[in-house]
């Protein structure tokens, strides 16, 4: 950190800028909404079919009845399909004057300066800047918006696109993302690459009210490794919006995937997801996410561990304030034997925030020597926040299978505080220092740049906290 | 000079009396040695002293120079230039010592001017290069600096660190509350070499402890015993071989004798 005391400008991150279209659709959803989605994108039938086949799904499925309140939600009112008239430009300085003042007031610049490598960044719900490597494109590494990929590498995305990791069936927002999804990342590490490089991209909302349906999709080789990073930062609105992304990813025979996301939706937003990996043999995931914004969440990456010797390592830290609920999670799936998987959530809830923790571990008959961690810290900044842990565990092969789950919430403890401040540290720094100790473990994984913009949103948030100092 | 001055201290703790009227002055260039058995009260002194919101005045005062900081936070007494080196040190978990400390440091070290120094904000950089050479001198691993604070740290380590701490933050008055116990012999006497370095007509230190081990290498001004809540005997540095040799038990029957 740069300085003790961070100095921080609220007002970047509740800008709003105007943007400008070429095309939207009208608000609310009918099979004429999904049709002009995929005529306006020129996309071939076989994926319009997609959608519609995902439309019906969607139909037929019930809300679901447990977890957060979605009942405001209403999709009458929501655009689900926005175009920014400008495309895609390969470098800086061709974007439009208001694109570039966005990325600026979130921080951009520097970050793109350092990264340059082979970042995309995502303004609506298109590409329109991108830059790839050459010796990406040499190593026959693919990195691409969803859309592109959709055109250049239709088989590639036929065989992987909500088939076998996330079907439309899966769940009523997965059905609706089928139907009227748009953007995303799309990466392909063929057998034996080691991507040298995090491949990075950044979505931003800034159109109110507009749904966000970004599919992303990683396809890790035999023995290849990739490191995927994405944030989101959005400004701020008044009326609800929904976002829900799905990820899918496949690890491949002792494949390695890093998955590292910083989600900071304006807190009128409804963020509801899906995310999950498929693990083969002796493959490694890692899913590493930070949560910051949005009214509603729900967030529960999984990772099916269906070959032998695989793992997976789940990283979160989730912040509920003022008006938010959010239920963050991990689900562990395993059939394989000898896999293991270590889940670390971390929240802090301040202000009547409310964070919980829903988490599934199944192990399959035939997985033995299977083991599975699950630890769960919660961080209660006053008395009128709550967090909550539920975790179910479906548990059929017994030999050599380890689960544990342990779970922590508490206030700071008064002799920490007390320890500090005998040090000459006022209440508020050393309640800081004690946060950013919580979070530590996560943010030792995260790119410096992102722990910079994460501690500064957290402190931000704490230091309006009632009886905090300045 | 600065002087820390307790006046008819009486103190509870969770409703229960266990300072009952204690006196004592410590002046800075001398170290008093307060010495008493278990339960007497020892650690109750010096978490009141700091400020442990736990810990209630019910009578008497606390003064800095003649001003009373009792109301004072713990923050504020110690940019007055006051320390407690813990007895049991805690572990913050996720804190680095260097991030940790160079604020502590900036807070109270750089913004004092009596210390002749620029009041300058402190660089990272420059401020590990402060720690590097305070790690040294306590014969502390150069990694103990981006340890998180005290995780993992052996009994003597958190020992030394709170030393390291004092010796970074100069404080004007410092207590040491037991720093000597869990010390082995080796580590005693580095401690006891880095507090005589430190030691001078700009400190003044209480010395909380058990045994009269450490008296041996930092030699107080003072010696006070307490007892029950009040100091029950004061005197130079005899009086700690005396109680050495002839044990608690013996002030207690004096006491009833008298």
């Amino acid at each position: 950190m740069a300085s003790d005391k961070m100095i921080i400008d609220e007002s970047k991150y509740e800008a709003k800028i105007p943007v400008r279209y070429v095309f939207k659709t009208e608000p609310g959803l009918t099979e004429r909404t999904i049709r002009e989605i995929s005529s306006e994108k020129n996309e071939p039938d076989w994926m319009l079919k997609r959608r519609l086949k995902s439309f019906e799904i969607f139909k037929s499925k019930p809300m679901p009845t447990w977890g957060p309140d979605l009942s405001e939600l209403d999709f009458d009112k929501i655009t689900f399909y926005i175009k920014p008239e400008e495309r895609k430009a390969s470098s800086w300085e061709e974007l439009p004057q208001d694109i570039r003042e966005t990325f600026d007031r979130l921080g951009i610049p520097e970050y793109e300066r350092r990264f340059l490598g082979g970042s995309g960044a995502m303004y609506e719900s298109e590409v329109v800047y991108s830059k790839l490597k050459k010796e990406l494109r040499e190593m026959g590494v693919i990195f691409t918006d969803t859309d592109t990929a959709v055109k250049e590498y239709p088989e590639l995305v036929k065989e992987y696109f909500m088939t076998e990791c996330v079907p439309p069936s899966d769940n009523k927002f997965a059905a609706l993302h089928g139907a009227v999804w748009s953007g995303g990342s799309f990466i392909y590490v063929p057998p034996y690459v080691k991507v040298p490089v995090p491949l990075q991209i950044y979505f931003v909302m800034a159109q109110e009210a507009e749904g966000q349906f970004e599919h992303t999709i990683i396809i890790a080789e035999e023995g290849s490794e990739v490191n995927y990073i994405e944030g989101c930062s959005a400004p701020r609105y008044s009326k609800s919006s929904l976002h829900s992304g799905v990820v899918e990813i496949f690890t491949k025979k002792n494949a390695r995937v890093r998955y590292t996301s910083i989600q900071n939706w304006s807190k009128s937003i409804y963020n509801l997801n899906t995310k999950r990996a498929l693990v083969d043999e002796n493959g490694v995931v890692e899913w590493i996410s930070g949560t910051m914004g949005s009214k509603v969440t729900m967030l529960y990456p999984g990772s099916v561990l269906r070959g032998k010797g695989a793992r997976a390592e789940h990283l979160t830290i989730g912040f509920a304030g003022k008006g938010q609920y959010k239920e963050g999670g991990a689900k562990i799936m395993i059939s394989a034997p000898y896999t293991s998987a270590k889940v670390i959530a971390k929240s802090i809830c301040a202000n009547g925030g409310v964070m919980g923790y829903r988490g599934l571990v199944k192990i399959n008959k035939g997985a033995v020597g299977s083991k599975v961690n699950v630890r769960c810290d919660a961080l209660l900044m006053d008395s009128s926040s709550k967090s909550f842990t539920i975790p179910y565990n479906e548990i059929n092969e017994s030999k050599e299978v380890i689960v544990s789950h342990e779970a922590f919430a508490g206030k700071i403890d008064e002799n920490h505080l007390f320890y500090l401040m005998s040090r000459g540290l006022n209440e508020e720094e050393a309640k800081a220092l004690i946060v950013r100790g919580f979070i530590e473990p996560i943010m030792k994984k995260l790119p410096f740049e992102y722990a910079v913009e994460l501690n500064r949103l957290i402190e931000l948030e704490i230091s309006k906290l009632p009886g905090a100092v300045g | 000079m600065v002087e820390l001055r307790i006046e008819d201290l009486h103190v509870s703790v969770e409703g229960k009396e266990i300072l009952k009227g204690l006196n004592l002055k410590v002046r800075q260039g001398e170290i008093h040695a307060l010495m008493g058995p278990n339960a007497s009260g020892k650690s109750t002194l010096s978490y009141t002293i700091m400020g442990h919101p736990k810990y209630k005045v019910e009578k008497g005062d606390i003064l800095l120079n003649g001003e009373s900081i009792i109301r004072l936070s713990p923050d504020e007494r110690a940019r007055k230039g006051l320390f407690l080196a813990f007895q049991y040190p805690l572990e913050i978990p996720g804190v680095s010592l260097t991030n940790f400390l160079r604020i502590a440091y900036n807070n109270l070290v750089q913004t004092d001017k009596s210390k002749d120094i620029s009041s300058e904000i402190v660089s990272v950089f420059k401020f590990k290069e402060i720690l590097k050479e305070k790690l040294k001198l306590l014969k502390m691993d150069e990694s103990f600096a981006n340890r998180y604070l005290n995780e993992g740290f052996s009994g003597g380590e958190k020992k030394k660190c709170e030393i390291l701490q004092m010796a970074i933050l100069r404080p004007k008055i410092a207590i040491l509350d037991e720093t000597d116990s869990g010390l082995d012999v080796d580590a005693l006497k580095i401690v006891a070499k880095v507090i005589n370095t430190l030691m001078g007509p700009d400190m003044g230190i209480l010395f909380i402890t058990h045994y009269q081990r450490i008296l041996r290498y930092v030699r107080p001004s003072y010696v006070h015993i307490l007892l029950d809540g009040r100091i029950v005997k004061s005197g130079k540095e005899d009086l700690a071989l005396e109680l050495e040799e002839k044990g608690y038990d013996w002030i207690k029957k004096e006491l009833l004798i008298g």
